[in-house]
């Protein structure tokens, strides 16, 4: 019977990467498609993100008959919760490359200003790496490499002030720019949430490992740092 | 290929099944159909009917005095209790392991070989034969192997009772009964068993009895749930676990009753 819910959950593992690899592609086509001013690409990501949704239902089906037909108990429980709330978060991970992919093509329509394009182009770069990690430290079972990639959301919630910024002074100089500069906001706002999603993926792994529920957001954990991003960037503006 | 038939997926079919123990009624007419090589549990609180109705697939009721039995259940289309059938070939096609594991007291070797000996088989290869590839698919023969003629007695409860499944499938029996064969055992001879029904349901049909949720939810194909005589529900096992159509099946799955 152990066998069975081993081949089980090795599936779920495996679709599970499966939809981490697809989710990661999705960010880079959709960021991709901006900077390239790539249409057909943007509208690519729309139509992945249908694989994406039915993966997680799939995986949640699996999962949901797995908890209800073999019961599992300690480390075999968190294993399985952990990749139900994970895979959650990756679904939502996709639907943000999605709103960015929507975005992208409303830039193409308007006027585009290439050295904000580029910030978010590093932005997103950022993004992947930490998904990338936090995927790896998943399927080690790692938890201090999940932690370690939890702190590094600090970087993307600093770039996304700065980037906020810099799109404000754009579009003071340039108010015939509003409609890119709009996009623009939304988009490094979904950036700025997948990074959210990412530490939540990090937590799941301390789940996983430790058995604790822990709060790995930085901003989260202490307000200061996030303070402090904050005035330092109004001082900019002054 | 269109005129070969293959051979009906249902293997029995029992219609309106009432039993009764002298004027008691206490199976009140149960229509349940198993299929070729799956695994159906049979679950109900004590006192539900679910051993008694176990026991009328292999008539095994016959030996109770004052017990009648109306309805029909059909082997392969055949009534079993048709007067015409030999009860003794009916049980070794329907074999049955019971909730106490039952060796005889003799050799391993010998429990196993017994029903392929009372079938006149003496020829000592196929013997051999049979009994190695029984204890095998009972998943026991490693444990055993090399005490072939030590009394089957005296083997921990977890292998005697794999013992007596092997004394079963030695008959090449068609559906294999089992009344609760593992509640005497411990979690991990329980899970041999488990394992070893699994890995059996490609040959044959399986009905188990088991007052242990888990272990039906864990991997039988089919589930019944049997209160007070009654079939209540009768359902693949991952849709009885997940959204029963009945409230007293999840109120019972759930300890709110039995």
């Amino acid at each position: 019977m152990r066998e069975l819910f081993v081949d089980e959950m090795k599936k779920l593992h495996g679709r599970f990467a499966e939809m981490g690899i697809n989710v990661s592609e999705q960010i880079y086509r959709s960021t991709t498609a901006l900077t390239d001013h790539d249409e057909a690409l943007a509208k690519e990501v729309t139509s992945g993100d249908n694989g994406t949704n039915s993966e997680e239902m799939e995986l949640e089906k699996q999962a949901l008959k797995l908890i209800a037909l073999q019961q599992p108990v300690a480390n075999d429980f968190r294993d399985i919760i952990t990749i139900l709330k994970a895979s959650s978060d990756l679904e939502r991970i996709g639907d943000h490359a999605v709103t960015i992919a929507r975005e992208t093509v409303r830039v193409k329509n308007g006027k585009q200003i290439s050295p904000i394009e580029k910030k978010i182009s590093l932005m997103s770069e950022n993004i992947r790496t930490m998904l990338s990690s936090v995927l790896d430290a998943y399927s080690k079972n790692d938890d201090k490499a999940a932690r370690q990639v939890a702190k590094k959301d600090i970087e993307i919630d600093r770039l996304y002030v700065e980037i906020r910024d810099d799109i404000t002074k754009a579009l003071a100089k340039h108010p015939e720019d509003a409609q890119s500069g709009s996009s623009y906001l939304i988009i490094i706002k979904m950036l700025e949430r997948i990074g959210d999603h990412i530490v939540n993926l990090a937590e799941w792994i301390v789940y996983n490992v430790t058995g604790k529920i822990v709060e790995l957001n930085p901003g989260k954990a202490d307000p200061e740092l996030l303070n402090n991003i904050f005035s330092d960037n109004l001082n900019v503006v002054k | 290929m269109a005129d070969v038939k293959a051979p009906s997926k249902k293997i029995i079919t029992s219609e309106n099944v009432y039993l009764y123990y002298g004027k008691k009624e206490a199976l009140h007419g149960i229509s349940m159909d198993f299929n070729r090589n799956e695994i159906t549990a049979l679950i109900g609180p004590s006192g539900c009917g679910k051993s008694t109705y176990l026991r009328c697939l292999n008539r095994m009721n016959d030996l109770i005095p004052g017990v009648t039995i109306n309805g029909s259940i059909r082997l392969d289309k055949e009534d079993i209790y048709a007067p015409k059938v030999d009860v003794v070939k009916l049980r070794k096609r329907v074999g049955m392991v019971f909730q106490q594991p039952n060796p005889f007291p003799f050799s391993v070797y010998d429990n196993v070989a017994y029903g392929l000996r009372l079938a006149g088989i003496k020829n000592k290869q196929v013997l051999d034969q049979r009994v190695e590839t029984s204890l095998k698919q009972a998943a026991v023969w490693d444990e055993v192997k090399d005490n072939l003629y030590k009394s089957a007695l005296e083997f921990s409860g977890g292998q005697q009772q794999r013992i007596c499944v092997a004394r079963v499938l030695a008959v090449e029996p068609d559906v294999v009964l089992l009344d609760e064969p593992t509640s005497a055992l411990d979690p991990i001879s329980s899970a041999q068993i488990e394992e070893t029904l699994l890995a059996i349901k490609d040959k044959y049909t399986v009905i188990i009895v088991t007052h242990n949720m888990q272990q039906a939810s864990r991997f039988s194909d089919k589930t019944a749930f049997l209160l007070n005589g009654n079939l209540v529900e009768f359902a693949k096992t991952s849709k009885m676990f997940m959204h029963p159509d009945k409230q007293e099946t999840s109120d019972y799955l759930n300890g709110k009753f039995g």
